[in-house]
């Protein structure tokens, strides 16, 4: 017998006591008195449906009687023929030998993708270069006043501090020796040359390559994309060259201003030390040369165009809705690390055997 | 004491200090399908969101079953919120979620029922708004019209007595809308579910309103109401007939 009111709170603790029940009856006809049934929602037509979809033999079937018209006119809307079957999730073959073969596959496919990118944009690039004119040179500043001019607070900031714990690591190990003039030397060199343009292009990662793969993905799951192709512009053109030479032209000038950070980061730790700035700057200009600076520079840019690509890249292979876009940022981000480690690790191969 | 369900006082919005309308007042008789019409631009969205306690309006009181969503917060406003489902003007379905468990996400949040019951209320409402079959199918998999009626299903999860509906037909072609509409009415006259509606499609009103307001951007306010035949026939206001006959200015 049921009564009173069939909502998801009221049928929530009666509904396993219902299945138990019927199952316990599995060979006997049961017929369900309704008739007390005071109100019924969507929640208690959905128990009503449960208990006469089970599959039971004819002879065992379940009845409901009673129950007021107008609930009775709202459970004839539904087929209960059609709730029988379960609902069969789909199941996904989660072996490790099938993720690794997926995982590979997706990988082949991903260099195939990237290899055909560098393709589009270094044609897109070529065509720049030969028709400065078409390149939308107003988005591009745009691009770099945002990539550019609005990092330098936390480049200011990480560059400080990472000038003043590369001095006073050093410097305390250094002054058993009564060397520590030679900070200046350590510090100046390894800024300059490793650490100002890998500090730089971890932070344009961060900060710009998600924003061009945010920002892109948006527009491709907005049609905005289509929109562009069907009007017969070239996305790479309009999207990806401006903020590729964007990156290229800000990236070493946050790398030489992360340089002069920090090397005064370090300036001010050695004061503690009592070695005077005139030593200190005298020190890091004789050692650090122009090839030092320019080595790095040279990174920078090749780190710029890096991060820029790969984030356009995932922003056009965003696929749709707001979980898509999500999954392209952090794309972006991994991809643009990854990246950057592979070509440091590269250069710094290249660089030792042309003797720089 | 009177059956509307939703009353609105003196309703001021706007933004930034600038109205859209000025002192809007109308009622909602439970069981109605009200409708909100007006040109572009004037505001029926924006009120459809301050009925529904997303923004606040700078000025007035709107009760929903009696409690003032205006002043309440908090849990306070949840609660009150419970008792209506949205389906928005893009279907807003959470795209990382097959279309049984965009239903079953708040049947799981506020009901004790457990998973196998979750399941097959969430198909219930599915079959309801014609998507049976559909359950695991992403919402990216499919068509304008069928998100849109995913989107009522999934306003209906907790069974609401109202249920607010964004421009359900913007769109779409003839022949889905008109589904819609029969599926508005279909929802209406059997469940008893009162539909708060925002639309400007004509046809659309024309079958499913019980009553409407007109809203006009130049007035900054409800420039008429009654039946939809009533306000094309009889308004003394020429810009209403105007917009129901749909003759150039």
């Amino acid at each position: 017998m049921l009564g009173g009111r069939l909502d998801a709170a009221g049928v929530a603790p009666l509904w396993p006591e219902a299945r138990a029940a019927l199952a316990a009856q599995s060979g006997r006809a049961v017929v369900v008195d309704a008739a007390g049934v005071e109100y019924c929602d969507g929640a208690g037509l959905a128990f009503l449906v449960d208990l006469l979809r089970q599959e039971r033999p004819a002879e065992a079937a379940v009845r409901i009687v009673g129950l007021a018209e107008r609930f009775d006119r709202l459970l004839a809307q539904f087929d209960v023929e059609q709730f029988r079957q379960p609902l069969v999730r789909p199941v996904v073959d989660d072996s490790l030998l099938h993720r690794i073969g997926l995982a590979s596959l997706e990988l082949a496919a991903d260099l195939k993708t990237q290899v055909a990118f560098i393709g589009e944009a270094g044609r897109a690039l070529a065509a720049a270069a030969r028709s400065p004119g078409r390149v939308r040179w107003g988005d591009a500043l745009a691009i770099a006043e945002e990539a550019g001019v609005n990092a330098l607070p936390i480049v200011t900031l990480v560059a400080f501090i990472l000038g003043v714990i590369l001095a006073y690591q050093s410097a305390v190990a250094m002054r058993q020796f009564g060397a520590e003039v030679y900070v200046a030397d350590l510090i100046g060199i390894s800024m300059v040359r490793e650490l100002a343009p890998l500090m730089t292009a971890i932070l344009l990662a961060g900060r710009s390559g998600a924003a061009f793969a945010a920002e892109i993905g948006t527009m491709r799951v907005n049609e905005e994309i289509d929109a562009l192709s069907t009007f017969g512009f070239d996305p790479v053109r309009f999207l990806v060259v401006t903020r590729v030479l964007a990156a290229l032209a800000v990236t070493p000038l946050l790398a030489v201003y992360a340089d002069v950070v920090s090397i005064a980061g370090g300036a001010l730790v050695l004061l503690s030390f009592q070695v005077p700035l005139a030593t200190y700057f005298n020190e890091v200009f004789t050692l650090v040369g122009m090839s030092d600076l320019f080595t790095g520079l040279f990174k920078c840019g090749v780190f710029g165009v890096v991060i820029a690509g790969i984030g356009c890249l995932r922003g056009l292979q965003t696929g749709s809705g707001a979980a898509a876009v999500g999954i392209s940022t952090t794309r972006a981000v991994v991809s643009a690390l990854v990246l950057i480690v592979v070509v440091d690790g590269s250069f710094a191969i290249v660089f030792y055997h042309l003797g720089l | 004491m009177s059956s509307d369900l939703i009353r609105v006082e003196n309703l001021t919005v706007g933004f930034g200090g600038k109205s859209l309308m000025k002192d809007v007042g109308f009622t909602v008789a439970a069981g109605e399908v009200f409708v909100i019409l007006g040109g572009s631009g004037c505001g029926k969205s924006t009120l459809l969101k301050n009925m529904i306690g997303l923004y606040r309006p700078m000025a007035g009181r709107i009760f929903i079953a009696g409690e003032d969503i205006v002043q309440a917060t908090g849990d306070g406003k949840r609660a009150i919120q419970r008792k209506f489902g949205v389906a928005y003007q893009a279907g807003a379905l959470f795209g990382s979620m097959n279309l049984i468990d965009n239903i079953g996400l708040p049947l799981e949040e506020y009901t004790g029922l457990d998973a196998a019951a979750r399941e097959l209320t969430a198909r219930m409402k599915l079959s309801l708004v014609g998507l049976a079959g559909f359950e695991q199918r992403m919402p990216a998999e499919l068509s304008g019209g069928m998100q849109k009626r995913a989107a009522i299903a999934r306003a209906m999860a907790l069974d609401p007595a109202i249920l607010f509906l964004d421009e359900p037909s913007a769109g779409l072609d003839p022949i889905t809308s008109a589904g819609l509409d029969e599926l508005i009415l279909r929802l209406a006259r059997n469940l008893g579910i009162t539909f708060v509606v925002v639309s400007h499609e004509l046809q659309s009103i024309f079958t499913i309103a019980d009553r409407v307001i007109m809203l006009d951007k130049r007035q900054q306010g409800i420039v008429a109401a009654g039946t939809p035949a009533d306000l094309r026939d009889n308004s003394p206001n020429p810009w209403v007939r105007q917009f129901f006959n749909r003759e150039a200015p």
